[in-house]
């Protein structure tokens, strides 16, 4: 019963950090795991974060891990409600807020200055993370294909990262 | 005062009735996130969405999305979930929102669920390595083309171009932390845009 209340405890005060991306609160997440309530070593920590990079859907998944390890089934349930519940009951009512106050000069002038930075940190954070992604000229030919692929067709992009994956193993796979 | 308070309400459904020119169902609603969810290998779940919601359904067009981006990423929460919440309120209501956030997370919560249990298999640590090494070129170009995509979309005039190149450079050059440079040229932007229609009014 303590673990359920430390892990709702934990991940919802967690959840209120995640301004801007998930890995905002990673440094947050390592002290309170590792550190105070020691539920996972730091290389255990690291692990389900990697895991938790590669699995589908929304990034930081892996609190649902540290439930599941801590609690069973009721543990990865409780990790989740108190991660996700409290941040998306916010952004409803902001989204319903926003769409009530449609059309006033304040929110006219907000939805105009939201396209320049919101497109700016997502251009940030893709250089960012193609900085590290792309490393040599077989990761640059990936990234560049995926890129001329997708701005011709709608294809799903899960056939090109899965392709992507494919020619990772193939050219820096153990032979 | 007491007749005069479903006035609010009446506005709200006419405004999204008329924003919504197909009827969505709650069941599409779910299908669509769910798959997001199950497929959106890599990181970069913003490509997806926009590939799926945009793209293929068209259930918003481009300028909504980076509207309703903004607002994911000013909110604390994940971009994903609060794009789901969103997007789901915007197409059904508080249903639809929670079918959404239900729909793209379900797929990685139940196999980071099944992950924490079995975390202990040994595993071919160097095919898996290089595996990812090639899942993050192929997500570092979905991002890119995203990004191109939206922002032909949605940047129109030189002061955009302006405060997309002052956002990139305070996050990527001075380092500042995403909710500093949110207050910071978010707040610059928002009074230059104001003040722009205030302007223009006069």
């Amino acid at each position: 019963m303590n673990d359920m209340s430390a892990l709702a405890r934990v991940f919802a005060g967690l959840s209120l950090l995640t301004v801007g991306g998930g890995m905002a609160a990673y440094p947050e997440l390592k002290v309170q795991i590792v550190d105070v309530h020691r539920w996972l070593t730091l290389p255990q920590l690291d692990y389900l974060y990697g895991m938790g990079q590669v699995a589908p859907g929304p990034n930081m998944m892996m609190i649902v891990s540290i439930g599941s390890l801590k609690a069973g089934v009721y543990g990865a349930l409780i990790a989740f409600l108190a991660f996700f519940g409290p941040t998306a009951i916010l952004a409803l009512i902001v989204g319903r807020l926003w769409k009530r106050f449609q059309g006033r000069p304040w929110i006219v002038a907000m939805q105009q200055a939201f396209a320049p930075v919101s497109i700016g940190l997502l251009l940030a954070g893709c250089l960012t993370f193609a900085k590290g992604a792309v490393t040599g000229w077989v990761t640059a030919l990936i990234a560049a294909t995926v890129f001329a692929i997708l701005l011709r067709s709608r294809i799903n992009p899960a056939f090109l990262i899965l392709a992507g994956a494919l020619v990772g193993a193939l050219a820096f796979g153990p032979r | 005062m007491a007749f005069a308070r479903p006035a609010p309400v009446l506005v709200v459904s006419r405004a999204e009735a008329s924003s919504l020119r197909q009827h969505v169902g709650v069941g599409q609603i779910f299908a669509a996130f769910f798959i997001v969810g199950a497929t959106s290998f890599g990181g970069g779940i913003v490509g997806y969405l926009r590939s799926s919601l945009v793209a293929k359904h068209g259930w918003v067009d481009d300028a909504t999305f980076v509207e309703l981006l903004g607002i994911s990423q000013t909110l604390p929460g994940l971009n994903a979930t609060n794009m789901a919440v969103l997007v789901g309120n915007r197409l059904r209501g508080t249903l639809g929102a929670v079918a959404a956030l239900i729909g793209v997370c379900l797929p990685g919560a139940v196999l980071m669920a099944v992950v924490g249990v079995v975390y202990q298999i040994e595993r071919d640590r160097r095919l898996v390595e290089a595996a990812l090494k090639g899942v993050g070129a192929a997500a570092a170009g979905l991002l890119l083309v995203t990004t191109l995509q939206l922002g032909r979309k949605s940047l129109s005039r030189i002061d955009d171009v302006v405060f997309l190149l002052i956002t990139v450079l305070c996050v990527n050059q001075l380092h500042l932390s995403v909710p500093r440079v949110l207050i910071v040229v978010g707040t610059a932007a928002v009074v230059w845009y104001g003040w722009g229609h205030a302007a223009l009014r006069r």
